[in-house]
């Protein structure tokens, strides 16, 4: 039996799967890539030909147009096994953003599971992540730090919303990354009562839309177009994390400044980047949920692909696992999606 | 403790004053005695307990932690008291943390050595943001962006007709919880009694004299006086103790036991604070050496003796002289002064005048060190707090002016966060070098501001973090008060109260003023 360190292998354009002869999340166009999630630093375009999940496969579309960059799309559903060269895939929901998925690969005996990005805290918007039990585990680590631990989202809104209260002839702006995020805080707050139309940067507009055809209700959407101002006192609208300091948001009635991301739980972050409401809300695995994570698919190895590597790979070890970092230079662990 | 917690997390995030004063309203109305007036206390900076040191923090979390994971934690988040709240682990059900009476309570009552158990309890007992206000507030490191008087400010819209400066003048009289002065503002109460203490009175404020003004100025209905280049205090003293208070209220006496030890009489008495050279007013550096101290040494007294210049009286003894007119006060105030004979003090001079025409000499010839212009009072006005319109003039000399050109940007807050408005200029040097001089935050129109955050964006050359350098493109003329000489400046002075007061579109950067014109200018 290989150790999979014997068939998965880093190359320039990414982590390599020989026996499959296909990339996983691959960080330059290459033939045949399969792809976690439709955020933009792991599904890249130019690739010949893509896998990954339906939903996956449709919000790529939505972000690069139909053609894909020119891929071919190859959709294969959550659970589904498919024998790729010499080795067998199958997808387990990841728990990140809609359509999400971890890569579990078969080979001559052994198992690996790439788990993209991931997180355990429920979210409306997607299906939850799967334990799957394998050999390697290949995790991120952005938020790989004991400082980070997410509080339950639902608090963050009630904090949304409390403010909302207070300072009722204010917009209140979020900024949430186009994908996943701001579906998540919608979702979110329409669970948490509110009903009114919530209004959106230009940006969100279409992702929105693509979510909503996937089958995840968001309710009354509007656009936040300039002519609204007025209307727009009182109201909740969501825009991209660099839209909501910058000229776009003039337009606003003396603008609430908030911000939806794992960051956040850092206050220089939140002060620095001029954030007067911060609201930890994260798509990504907190600190315990790393820890946990690793304990429930039991892989005596653990490979860390990008965030605060070090830190994991320390606990990691002194739990008495292997681990080890794969240096994956490209995914935007710092960046404005967590 | 987790309202607080809250509160603390949001002022210090909030730009906006009347966000603040929301945010504070609502958390005076909602919480329970004592917890609010601990609170108080704890925003004006009145609470004082013997601090915890960063080391029993340190040693305390690593007895929960890795050291390891600590230190790098530390290392990315900067801050010993959030990351200590952040990594401490957080038990599986949060029950019930410590209220704020309870934390001030066991502080003031516990020996120093049960303080790392009882501590570990609290932190046990909390969620982070708790952890954090609690660690803030006992290593007294909270700055949560509140003055003292916009706290007040907040308690006057919290109950009855009572206003921030009703609330000023019994504040030095209270002390923590306060429980008296929440009783009144709730009107179930009386006003809080002073008793004699030391309390401070809101001070009598001038408005800028604008040209408009001047013509309808009756000479015979004002007294001129110079403007002095100081601090504004007001000395209160008495049998019930002495006291500096600053304009803003804030207790400095023990900043200048020099004056402290001379108001060996029973009045209140608003002056100007100066720092002598022999018998010649010192340049406002010298006096900036004694303040924010929280002590004075014997040298520092003596290198830079503090002095006080009298403007007026507003208690002798007992009474009250505040209703009367200026000039009956001034009268008040030369008779005491001469039965008194107080040291370190001296009158304001007041300055005869017959025509508007003569006073504008005056102020033209106004620059000698310590005078910043001329002030006019009306001889029939009271004392009033505040700043009441047509009573008290200030008329500020011509400020100082250079052509500087602009270096860096940096975006604003709150309303001016999209806007690049906060602006370093410098000076050229003989070496061709242009050395930053100062920053200017205002002067310019809002049209102006849209005008110059675009022409920064489209000339940008660098950037760090919130920061944008530029090319040497843009020439501001910069008005300020005075230059004086700094060592933490790369160019050797400092400039007071810079601001832009034009925008020289038309000007070429190499055309610019030379740091040499302004070196020129130091006292």
């Amino acid at each position: 039996m290989p150790h999979p360190e014997a068939w998965l292998t880093v190359r320039p354009e990414g982590l390599y799967c020989v026996p499959g002869d296909f990339f996983i999340d691959p960080l330059r166009p290459v033939p045949r890539a399969v792809i976690t999630h439709a955020h933009s630093d792991h599904a890249r375009p130019g690739h010949g030909a893509v896998l990954a999940t339906p939903e996956t496969i449709a919000l790529m579309r939505t972000r690069m147009g139909d053609a894909l960059g020119g891929a071919r799309a190859d959709k294969l559903p959550i659970g589904e096994t498919l024998s790729v060269g010499d080795t067998k895939i199958r997808l387990a929901p990841a728990g990140h953003v809609l359509g999400s998925a971890q890569v579990v690969i078969d080979h001559d005996g052994s198992r690996a599971v790439i788990s993209g990005d991931y997180k355990r805290a429920p979210d409306p918007t997607c299906a939850p992540f799967t334990p799957v039990p394998c050999d390697v585990f290949v995790t991120e680590a952005t938020f790989g730090l004991p400082v980070f631990t997410h509080p339950p989202a639902a608090a963050e809104i009630a904090k949304l919303l409390d403010s909302v209260k207070l300072f009722p002839d204010r917009t209140h702006v979020v900024g949430a990354y186009s994908l996943g995020k701001a579906q998540r805080v919608i979702a979110l707050l329409r669970a948490a009562g509110w009903n009114a139309p919530i209004y959106l940067h230009g940006a969100h507009m279409p992702l929105c839309a693509a979510y909503e055809a996937l089958g995840i209700p968001l309710g009354e959407l509007r656009p936040a177009t300039v002519a609204d101002r007025a209307a727009l006192a009182g109201q909740i609208v969501l825009a991209p994390p660099s839209a909501i300091a910058d000229r776009w948001a003039r337009r606003l009635t003396e603008p609430v400044t908030a911000m939806a991301s794992g960051w956040m739980r850092v206050r220089q972050r939140a002060k620095a980047g001029g954030i007067e409401l911060p609201l930890i809300i994260s798509d990504h695995a907190d600190w315990p949920e790393l820890l946990q994570t690793i304990a429930d698919v039991a892989a005596p190895e653990i490979w860390v692909t990008h965030g605060n590597e070090e830190a994991l790979i320390h606990a990691a070890t002194q739990r008495g696992y292997r681990a080890r970092a794969l240096r994956l230079v490209g995914y935007d662990d710092a960046e404005e999606a967590a | 403790m987790i309202a607080f917690a809250t509160l603390i997390e949001r002022l210090t995030l909030t730009p906006g004053r009347l966000a603040k004063l929301a945010l504070l309203q609502r958390f005076f109305a909602t919480e329970p005695d004592p917890d609010r007036g601990w609170a108080l206390a704890a925003l004006t900076g009145d609470l004082t307990f013997p601090a915890a040191k960063p080391a029993l923090i340190r040693a305390l979390v690593e007895t929960r932690t890795d050291p390891i994971l600590f230190r790098w934690s530390y290392d990315f988040v900067g801050d010993l008291a959030e990351t200590a709240s952040l990594i401490w682990p957080t038990p599986a059900a949060v029950t019930d943390p410590p209220t704020l009476a309870e934390i001030v309570e066991t502080l003031r009552t516990q020996p120093k050595a049960a303080l790392p158990t009882i501590l570990a309890a609290w932190l046990d007992a909390s969620n982070a943001d708790v952890r954090y206000a609690i660690l803030k507030l006992i290593t007294g490191g909270l700055r949560a962006g509140v003055s003292a008087r916009l706290a007040k400010t907040a308690l006057a819209g919290h109950g009855a007709a009572i206003s921030a400066d009703d609330i000023e003048e019994v504040w030095h009289g209270l002390t923590p919880p306060y429980e008296s002065l929440f009783a009144w503002l709730d009107a179930r109460g009386p006003r809080p009694d002073p008793a004699g203490a030391p309390v401070f009175r809101p001070p009598m404020l001038a408005h800028p004299l604008e040209p408009a003004d001047i013509a309808a100025l009756d000479p015979a209905d004002y007294t001129a006086e110079w403007k002095w280049d100081g601090i504004r205090v007001q000395l209160v003293a008495g049998p019930g103790g002495r006291r500096v208070f600053s304009r803003g209220a804030e207790d400095i006496s023990a900043s200048f036991p020099d004056i402290l030890a001379v108001l060996d009489f029973d009045a209140v008495l608003d002056g100007e604070l100066l720092v002598l050279r022999g018998t010649d007013v010192a340049p406002f550096a010298d006096l900036q050496q004694r303040l924010n101290r929280k002590s004075a040494s014997a040298k520092l007294q003596e290198q830079y003796p503090a002095w006080v210049r009298l403007y007026d009286i507003l208690f002798e003894g007992p009474e009250d002289l505040r209703p009367l007119p200026f000039a009956d006060r001034r009268a008040r105030l030369e008779a005491w002064h001469a039965r008194h004979a107080p040291a370190r003090m001296d009158l304001s001079e007041t300055i005869r005048f017959t025509s508007i025409t003569e006073l504008t000499g005056l102020r033209a010839g106004a620059r000698d060190a310590g005078i910043e212009g001329l002030m006019l009072k009306r001889r029939d006005s009271p004392y009033l707090p505040g700043r009441p319109r047509g009573k008290w003039w200030k008329w500020k000399r011509d400020p100082l002016t250079i052509d500087a050109v602009l270096m860096y940007a940096q975006r604003g807050h709150g309303k001016r966060s999209s806007f690049y408005s906060d602006y370093t200029f410098g000076l050229w040097r003989e070496d061709g070098e242009l050395v930053p001089v100062g920053k200017a935050y205002s002067g310019f129109t809002d049209a102006e501001l849209t005008r110059i955050d675009s022409w920064v964006r489209n000339h940008t050359v660098a950037r760090f973090g919130p920061v944008r350098e530029v090319s040497r493109g843009l020439v501001l003329e910069i008005e300020f008060d005075a230059a004086q000489k700094s060592s933490r400046h790369k160019s050797g002075v400092a400039l007071r109260f810079p601001r832009v007061s034009r925008l020289r579109w038309d000007k070429p950067a190499s055309e610019a003023d030379h740091l040499t014109t302004l070196l020129q200018r130091l006292p």
